[in-house]
């Protein structure tokens, strides 16, 4: 199973569906990633988390450990 | 019967900056009952009966969030008479998310897109006559900022509220949704009103369970969620929002058309640098550093020594020229008293008791604004958001937010402003737990105790002052860990994900209104409980019991504050500190840190003494062993702070049992720290086990347990 976290800078995935449960996972939904939606990871932070990706259009913050939930193509 | 409109939309949106143009000075703000969410109203202008509600920035109204919830609660059960939704033009995909969850709630809605000309000028176009066709609501372009369209948007939301015709959700899930929405309609029955059933519907089969609280009657859906369940492979509150974006994407492909371009934008650009992985920290520790410089250092000591030593001193130089002598409010009202003939005791109690009082409120109030200033311009401009991006590794450790190193930078100026800046994290759980933890970091009033002890008792050595500082970042980072793990904070640990919003200039207007309103709610929060005690202290202090009656005594030795020092003494005993001078010094305290170092003077009969208290360092050095004199150290940098900053704690926390919490934990902490210090070291060194000694290893071994038991997720 690949998820966001395996996704390097500077790549796009395509989501297929997100693990987990509760607030977490509902937050990141809300947020606009959601099934079949393209996230282009964009940079890591400089201490090496959190993450910055861009989907629908604009720049969202990630921690490594939520991307997990997020299966990707 | 005043119109009441409702301003819903995403944080970044630019909500604030349009509240404060409709309503420009006319605004109330306070907080919502019991939570430290904001609750901002005012009146539009030129509208004496038209209330706008500010309500919360929110992505959702899902049920996760303080905000949300407050957000939905008042939407459920205040019902305004129109919403006016404002979506950010340049992101109007997410924003939309949100705009489809008002629709359902069954009250008018108004659709302002903001932001109109940064979209134009992006080259994109957003028709807003297929936008408003598609979602069932009217729609105006405005600008927030240059104040265009807003005047036609307000106007068109009373003309709406007026009419009281609830827009419907015109939006369509997939049709197996659609039928399962239309059956728990069924099963809702005539409970709800027709308007507001889809709400309520969509809620239910999210398996909601808030909402449930809002229903007389609960129908048992579960048929309905196992049935889509098993369809859609999917949960249902996963199913709801995926089709939400799939409306919404619909929409856009229709009503948006983006000008394709390759280049990055001016946003893009900044950001490129400023988080740039090698970049990064050297530019946040150079924006840190200007913001501690002139707030604390240069511009922020000018300021509260002017506000101090001016204003509520002996007086100062208008504009620093030499010749112009303003005196200061204390000398003016000292020469009214003198001219009047007043008692000593009644000059006494105004001058000492309550112009100091004011002062110790008013005397923050300068730098306090300077800081303000530049928390308003960081979080306006989009940095804020990225300070905690940057710092989140480190601090989410302890449980805190990557904000709060704001906070505890600014804390180890002053307190005070340190604990007003935790306003800038959202999450109400790693708020609460900056503001009780920012003042353990050694403030500026704290260095005179420092000084004292380490030239008194440790000959000046170089490691007394740094080890103060290791003492307050090991609270903070003990106290995160320890209190993550508490019932009161564990269960719903924030998710970290958070909007990076386009970084754009801000507007001195909002500057300066988010500066004052702060400025502002510290006074009239925080005055009462500073004033009332100085005027407390200052009492037990001056007056005694002398010759069998009450009155003013000339000696701190016969006040009654030695009194009570005597009978709190034996507390600190175990502390190694149990004579009473030490525990009315350790009281004074409260007034100010600094003045601990003052009534040692007075109370070892030298009565003034310099910032250090060089003079009384002999008389200190034979009252107390070196293992007593840094655990008095330790407590009184550990312990409550002084009024102004509990003042502040109180304003923040909103909430008078999370005030005490606050109080009682720095107490609590500094108490048993302070304890563990003296009998370890006194056992060290004098090789005598006693009593004292077990007890202070059963709190070390208490306190290991409490930092390195599990952690338990409450769900």
């Amino acid at each position: 199973m690949k998820t966001l976290r395996d996704i390097k800078c500077g790549e796009t995935a395509k989501v297929i569906r997100l693990n987990g449960v509760g607030a977490i996972k509902r937050r990141i939904m809300d947020m606009g990633i959601t099934k079949g939606t393209d996230v282009f990871v964009r940079k890591v932070a400089p201490l090496g988390d959190p993450i910055e990706v861009t989907v629908r259009g604009y720049e969202l913050s990630l921690r490594k450990a939520d991307t997990e939930m997020i299966e990707v193509e | 019967m005043s119109i009441r409109i409702a301003l819903a939309g995403n944080p970044n949106s630019g909500k604030t900056t349009l509240f404060n143009a409709l309503t420009g000075s006319n605004q109330f703000v306070g907080n919502w009952p019991g939570v430290t969410v904001e609750k901002k109203e005012g009146r539009l202008k030129n509208h004496k009966d038209v209330v706008i509600m500010d309500l919360p920035g929110i992505y959702s109204l899902s049920p996760y969030t303080l905000e949300e919830v407050v957000t939905r609660n008042y939407l459920m059960n205040e019902r305004p008479d129109a919403i006016l939704n404002i979506v950010d033009g340049t992101n109007i995909e997410r924003n939309l998310y949100l705009s489809t969850q008002l629709m359902e709630l069954g009250i008018p809605v108004i659709m302002a897109i903001n932001m109109m000309d940064a979209v134009e000028k992006n080259g994109d176009r957003i028709h807003l006559d297929k936008l408003s066709k598609k979602l069932g609501c009217e729609v105006v372009p405005i600008s927030a900022l240059k104040g265009t369209g807003i005047i036609q948007a307000a106007e068109k939301a009373i003309k709406l509220a007026e009419e009281k015709k609830a827009t419907p959700a015109v939006h369509s899930f997939s049709p197996q949704v659609d039928s399962v929405l239309n059956r728990i309609e069924v099963k809702i029955g005539s409970q709800i009103p027709d308007e507001q059933k889809r709400f309520f519907a969509i809620k239910l089969l999210e398996r909601d369970e808030k909402i449930e609280a809002q229903m007389k009657q609960v129908p048992d859906i579960s048929a309905e969620i196992e049935l889509i369940e098993a369809e859609m492979e999917d949960d249902t509150e996963s199913i709801i929002t995926n089709d939400r974006y799939l409306y919404i994407s619909s929409i856009i492909k229709e009503c948006y058309t983006k000008k394709s371009r390759g280049k990055l934008s001016n946003s893009d650009r900044i950001d490129q640098v400023i988080t740039n992985r090698w970049l990064a920290l050297p530019i946040f520790m150079a924006i840190m550093f200007i913001v501690y410089y002139v707030s604390v250092t240069s511009v922020g000591t000018i300021a509260t020594d002017w506000a101090n030593d001016g204003v509520f001193g002996d007086g100062w130089h208008l504009f620093g020229i030499e010749a112009i002598w303003i005196p200061g409010i204390p000398v003016l009202i000292e020469n009214v008293l003198n001219a009047i003939g007043c008692a000593a005791w009644l000059q006494g109690l105004i001058l000492d008791g309550m112009v100091a009082g004011v002062g110790a409120v008013l005397g923050f109030v300068p730098q306090m604004l300077i800081l303000f200033a530049f928390l308003a311009f960081l979080e306006a401009c989009g940095y804020m958001a990225r300070v905690a991006f940057i710092m989140d590794r480190i601090f989410r450790k302890f449980g805190l937010s990557g904000k709060s190193f704001i906070p505890m930078l600014i804390g180890s100026g002053c307190g005070v402003p340190g604990i007003m800046a935790s306003r800038t994290i959202e999450n109400d759980r790693d708020r609460k737990m900056t503001i009780m933890t920012t003042t353990f970091i050694p403030c500026g009033a704290k260095l005179p105790i420092i000084a004292l002890i380490a030239g008194a008792i440790f000959h000046g050595a170089w490691w007394v002052a740094p080890s103060a500082y290791f003492v307050g970042i090991s609270a903070i980072i003990c106290s995160g860990i320890i209190l993550k793990k508490t019932k009161m904070f564990a269960g719903d640990t924030a998710p970290f994900v958070m909007e990076l919003p386009s970084y754009h200039m801000p507007t001195l207007r909002n500057i300066l209104a988010s500066m004052w309103e702060r400025g502002l709610s510290f006074i009239k929060k925080a005055g009462t409980i500073i004033l009332l005690s100085t005027i407390f202290v200052w009492f037990t202090e001056n007056f005694g019991f002398t010759n069998g009656s009450i009155g003013m005594v000339e000696d701190m030795n016969d006040s009654i504050l030695a009194v009570i020092g005597s009978m709190l003494a034996f507390l600190f005993a175990p502390l190694g500190w149990g004579d009473w001078k030490s525990a009315v010094a350790a009281i004074t305290g409260l007034i100010a840190k600094e003045n601990v170092v003052g009534t040692f003077g007075i109370l070892f009969g030298f009565g003034e003494v310099t910032e250090n208290g060089s003079q009384i360092w002999g008389s200190l050095a034979g009252n107390m062993t070196a293992a007593a004199a840094y655990s008095f150290l330790v407590f009184n940098l550990l312990c409550a702070p002084c009024f102004a900053a509990m003042g502040a704690i109180k304003r923040e926390m909103n909430n008078v049992k999370w005030f005490w919490i606050a109080i009682g934990y720095q107490t609590g902490l500094a108490y048993v720290v302070s304890l563990c210090i003296y009998q370890i070291v006194t056992l060290i060194t004098t090789g005598n086990f006693g009593i004292g000694a077990l007890v202070a290893f059963v709190l070390v071994a208490g306190l290991c347990y409490l930092i390195f038991r599990p952690y338990k997720q409450n769900q």
